[in-house]
């Protein structure tokens, strides 16, 4: 790593740049106000030492234009702040449509990352250069956090929840990353590298290292049938429960006439706790999963019917929407 | 080289005060005199945080290598939460609020004691027993959540004594309601006469603000640790998803309280500068109204920014952006707060005296605080910045260098009054400025590592950190100088100092005008406020120069 004291690390990502820029503004800022405060109380601290030891002050009390002053300028400069900050969040949080997606688990105390392919990793996360990356985030046990410090970007890995987070790698190279969130014993030992790679070579990567490796969709759809889940969920609609084709990124009506979007937390929760949410026109007569899947296995589940895309929707219902209303 | 009058020789130690009144150990333990409950308090905080301190040392200690110098990774955890909790809920919160203000807020606004004085005694066990509660955790197992004890790791994963120390903060949790709700009443109901809310004391106003989040937030942290200890103890299913709860939900009742807690830590102390300042610039604070009104504006927005600790939880986008703006906003009635000490200065008579040495310190330690606030309430740069070592120096600037300047500052402003003796003044302002160098070294640092990148609470780190790791603990061994040096001297003071007299800096608040140390009863006559605060033109009492001469006693009303 660099032999100097850096004061940043590298840029590595596309949002790497954003919130250096935002650290620059800020800093700039604060130290503006930082150093007017030190060099004006230095000063009075000298100018007005008291030399003799019964003189008093002179009795200023206040000025209101002042205050009205240093309310309204610090204001504005904070809500720039807040602007800047604002921006590259809702960037952040706002995960393109076209990205490659790796689901990253964590558990006490190690990563593990499936690739679109099946192929799966240890404390390592292999990415291509110049791609929009989607991290899909899991947890077994306790609240981690993906944190890469090379790339600005981090997300909390919470049990019982999906979180995402994406970025676009810049620069091949192998960077470090860490579990920022407090997980226990070994904490600091739940790091690993993100290596980045020419698009070229992460293809030649994958194809290499895949032999012996399960495709999700594949151990999804094996689960489906071994969970007996096809049973209800048949695909042509006509089944006890809604047929799951081109489910994933569209609109279902719900029992209650509200709506939601099919996204992967709505299909682990409807897996997990049926009945939070039933689909119009269904009775609510699933089991619940809870406590029978492994997160492994959930998410290969989730893949298997992410891949149900391409295949028409029959309807027994309006209860789910054409798969073209997403979003 | 003092610029404060030299003491008067003449001075004698009060024939009866509050020290002296009774003797002995049941006089001590069952007194209702708010001002022996405060030393009650001195003892028991200092114990705190000297246990807290041990801690942190070891903590800088073990990270002078990355592989971790000293203990295993188990105990390392144990170490940063063990100090955590000792720190925050033993020694910051109760030590200004419950050692000063218990101490002062009576004899600022001209009490006998505090409205419900046996509360105040019963605030004091309570604090103990809550404490003896978390010493039983530390020695049977220790503490490795973190003092945030976040779900699931806290109630179903961690193998350490969780129970016992959730138990002991629930209890001590009623020990700052009870405190804060005494020192409302007594505001409210036992002000001299004259004593008009605007004529209050900075130091009343920031315990009024104090005691307004101690009453709405305590009571919401107390059930919430309750609450992990019941899904730890009955695996009822608050928090873990496994039995049905959410883990986010602790996240969100926990930060309720710990972010105003903040402000709980650092009001007090900016109530003690409010005070040292005008005393030693010898004029009135510029500004009084905004100062006080400043410190409510704090308290009630306060209550409002707590998710801005949870920007990576997966929370909506709208609210972090709600949080993110409220965060902005609380950030300008403490820059107000700067500006208006750092205008009080201005054509002051500016004494160095060592009070004076801490305020001034604490300024820049909590401008330096408060402003690095702005990076972390920044959407996009907290994404970065979140849970890693930027944070720790962030909040050790606020609560180390803001709340502990403040209140060793306050220690020393009213020893005075408080011992009745001055203790060595060189050696104090030597003290206060190895303090303030020591503190940066120790947690400037710090900064620059958040901003590469090392997250918080790691027991060993990657090789690239180790420079500014071994600075971070080479400040801190002078920063442990610069508390073990005032606990030295002001202990030699309380019977080897020279005698203060009633008012050594001298100084326009009530406090000053009854004996040092007071009285029992504080005041031998009811006093009568005429003055403004901070007013010294018109206080021929305090015998300074270019004052007006007492007025005929006809015109004294």
């Amino acid at each position: 790593m660099q032999s100097q004291l850096p004061m940043y690390p590298e840029q590595a990502s596309n949002f790497a740049p954003h919130v250096d820029g935002l650290m620059l503004f800020i800093t700039s800022v604060c130290l503006f106000f930082a150093v007017c405060i030190t060099i004006a109380i230095v000063f009075f601290f000298f100018k007005y030492r008291r030399k003799d030891p019964n003189a008093v002050g002179v009795a200023i009390e206040g000025d209101s234009r002042l205050e009205a002053a240093w309310m309204i300028v610090p204001l504005i400069l904070a809500m720039a702040m807040f602007a800047g900050g604002a921006v590259v969040y809702v960037d952040y949080r706002t995960a393109p449509k076209d990205t490659l997606d790796v689901y990253v688990i964590g558990k006490q105390w190690m990563w593990k990352a499936q690739q679109p392919n099946g192929l799966k990793e240890i404390n390592e996360l292999h990415v291509p250069v110049g791609r929009n990356v989607r991290l899909i985030l899991a947890s077994e046990d306790v609240i981690h956090d993906f944190f890469v410090p090379a790339f600005r970007v981090k997300m909390d890995v919470i049990p019982g929840h999906y979180n995402t987070m994406w970025f676009r790698p810049t620069r091949p190279g192998r960077y470090h990353f860490f579990c920022s969130q407090y997980c226990g014993t070994n904490h600091a030992l739940m790091a690993g590298w993100v290596t980045v790679m020419e698009p070229s070579d992460y293809a030649a990567w994958l194809a290499g290292s895949s032999g012996g490796q399960t495709n999700p969709v594949v151990a999804g759809e094996k689960l489906f049938t071994e969970k007996a889940c096809a049973t209800c969920h048949v695909a042509n609609g006509t089944g006890r429960a809604p047929s799951l084709n081109g489910l994933y990124g569209g609109q279902v009506l719900l029992a209650d006439g509200s709506k939601v979007v099919a996204d992967d937390a709505y299909i682990r929760e409807s897996i997990l706790q049926p009945n939070a949410k039933i689909v119009a026109g269904y009775q609510p007569v699933m089991p619940t999963f809870q406590g029978q899947l492994t997160e492994e296995q959930l998410l290969a589940l989730n893949a298997y019917i992410k891949s149900l895309q391409s295949q028409p929707v029959p309807a027994k219902s309006a209860g789910i929407a054409p798969a073209t209303g997403k979003n | 080289m003092s610029t404060t009058p030299p003491p008067n020789p003449e001075y004698k130690m009060p024939r009866e005060d509050y020290l002296n009144a009774t003797y002995g150990i049941k006089s001590w333990l069952l007194t209702t005199d708010h001002k022996r409950i405060a030393l009650l308090y001195l003892g028991s905080v200092t114990v705190f945080f000297f246990i807290g301190g041990i801690f942190a040392t070891m903590i800088r200690i073990h990270l002078l290598t990355p592989a971790g110098a000293l203990v295993t990774p188990e105990t390392y955890n144990k170490l940063f939460t063990m100090h955590g909790v000792a720190m925050i809920f033993f020694f910051l919160i109760p030590s200004i609020p419950a050692m000063l203000g218990n101490f002062l807020i009576p004899l600022m606004i001209g009490a006998k004691d505090l409205a419900f004085p046996k509360i105040n005694l019963l605030s004091w066990y309570i604090y103990i027993i809550g404490g003896c509660f978390v010493l039983y955790s530390f020695g049977t197992g220790g503490l490795d959540t973190g003092w945030t004890f976040y779900t699931p790791l806290s109630s179903v994963y961690s193998n350490s004594a969780v129970t016992p120390a959730v138990l002991g903060i629930f209890i001590n949790g009623f020990s700052s309601i009870l405190t804060g709700l005494n020192f409302i009443v007594t505001i409210h109901t036992m002000r001299a006469p004259g004593m008009t809310w605007l004529r209050l004391p900075l130091f009343v106003w920031a315990h009024y603000a104090t005691s307004i989040i101690f009453i709405l937030g305590t009571p919401v942290i107390a059930i919430t640790l309750l609450l992990a200890g019941l899904e730890r103890m009955f695996h009822l299913g608050f928090f873990n998803p496994a039995f049905g709860g959410d883990p986010i939900l602790f996240q969100h009742l926990f930060w309720f309280y710990s972010h105003p807690a903040v402000y709980i830590m650092v009001l007090p102390a900016m109530g003690v500068v409010s005070e040292i300042i005008p005393t030693f610039a010898r004029k009135p604070i510029f500004g009084y109204s905004f100062i006080a009104g400043s410190s409510i504006a704090i308290a009630v927005i306060g209550f409002l920014v707590w998710a801005h600790h949870m920007f990576v939880t997966g929370e909506s986008t709208y609210a972090a952006l709600t949080f993110s703006f409220l965060s902005y906003l609380v950030a300008i009635p403490s820059a107000v707060k700067v500006f208006n000490w750092t205008s009080t200065l201005y054509k002051g008579s500016i004494s160095w005296d060592t009070p004076m040495i801490y305020a001034l310190g604490f300024i820049g330690l909590f401008t330096i605080g408060g402003l690095t606030g702005l990076f972390l309430a920044c959407l996009g740069l907290d994404i970065h910045i979140h849970d890693t070592y930027f944070v720790i120096a962030h909040f050790h600037y606020i609560m180390v260098g803001g709340a502990v300047m403040g209140y060793v500052g306050g220690l020393h402003y009213w020893w005075p009054k408080i011992t009745g003796k001055l203790y060595p003044e060189a050696l104090s302002r030597f003290a206060a400025i190895v303090l303030f160098i020591g503190f940066n070294l120790t947690f400037f640092p710090q900064f620059i590592l958040g901003y590469l990148g090392m997250p918080r609470r790691y027991h060993s780190y990657p090789p690239e950190f180790q420079v500014l790791n071994v600075l971070s603990t080479a400040g801190a061994s002078i920063l442990a100088l610069g508390y073990l040096l005032p606990m030295a001297y002001l202990t030699w003071s309380m019977r080897y100092g020279k005698v203060a007299g009633p008012n050594p800096w001298p100084a326009t608040g009530l406090e000053w005008k009854t004996d040092s140390p007071p009285p029992t009863e504080n005041f031998h006559t009811t006093p009568e406020v005429t003055w403004e605060p901070y007013d010294f033109k018109d206080r021929p009492d305090l015998g300074l120069a270019g004052v007006k001469p007492l007025a005929p006693a006809h015109g004294d009303d």
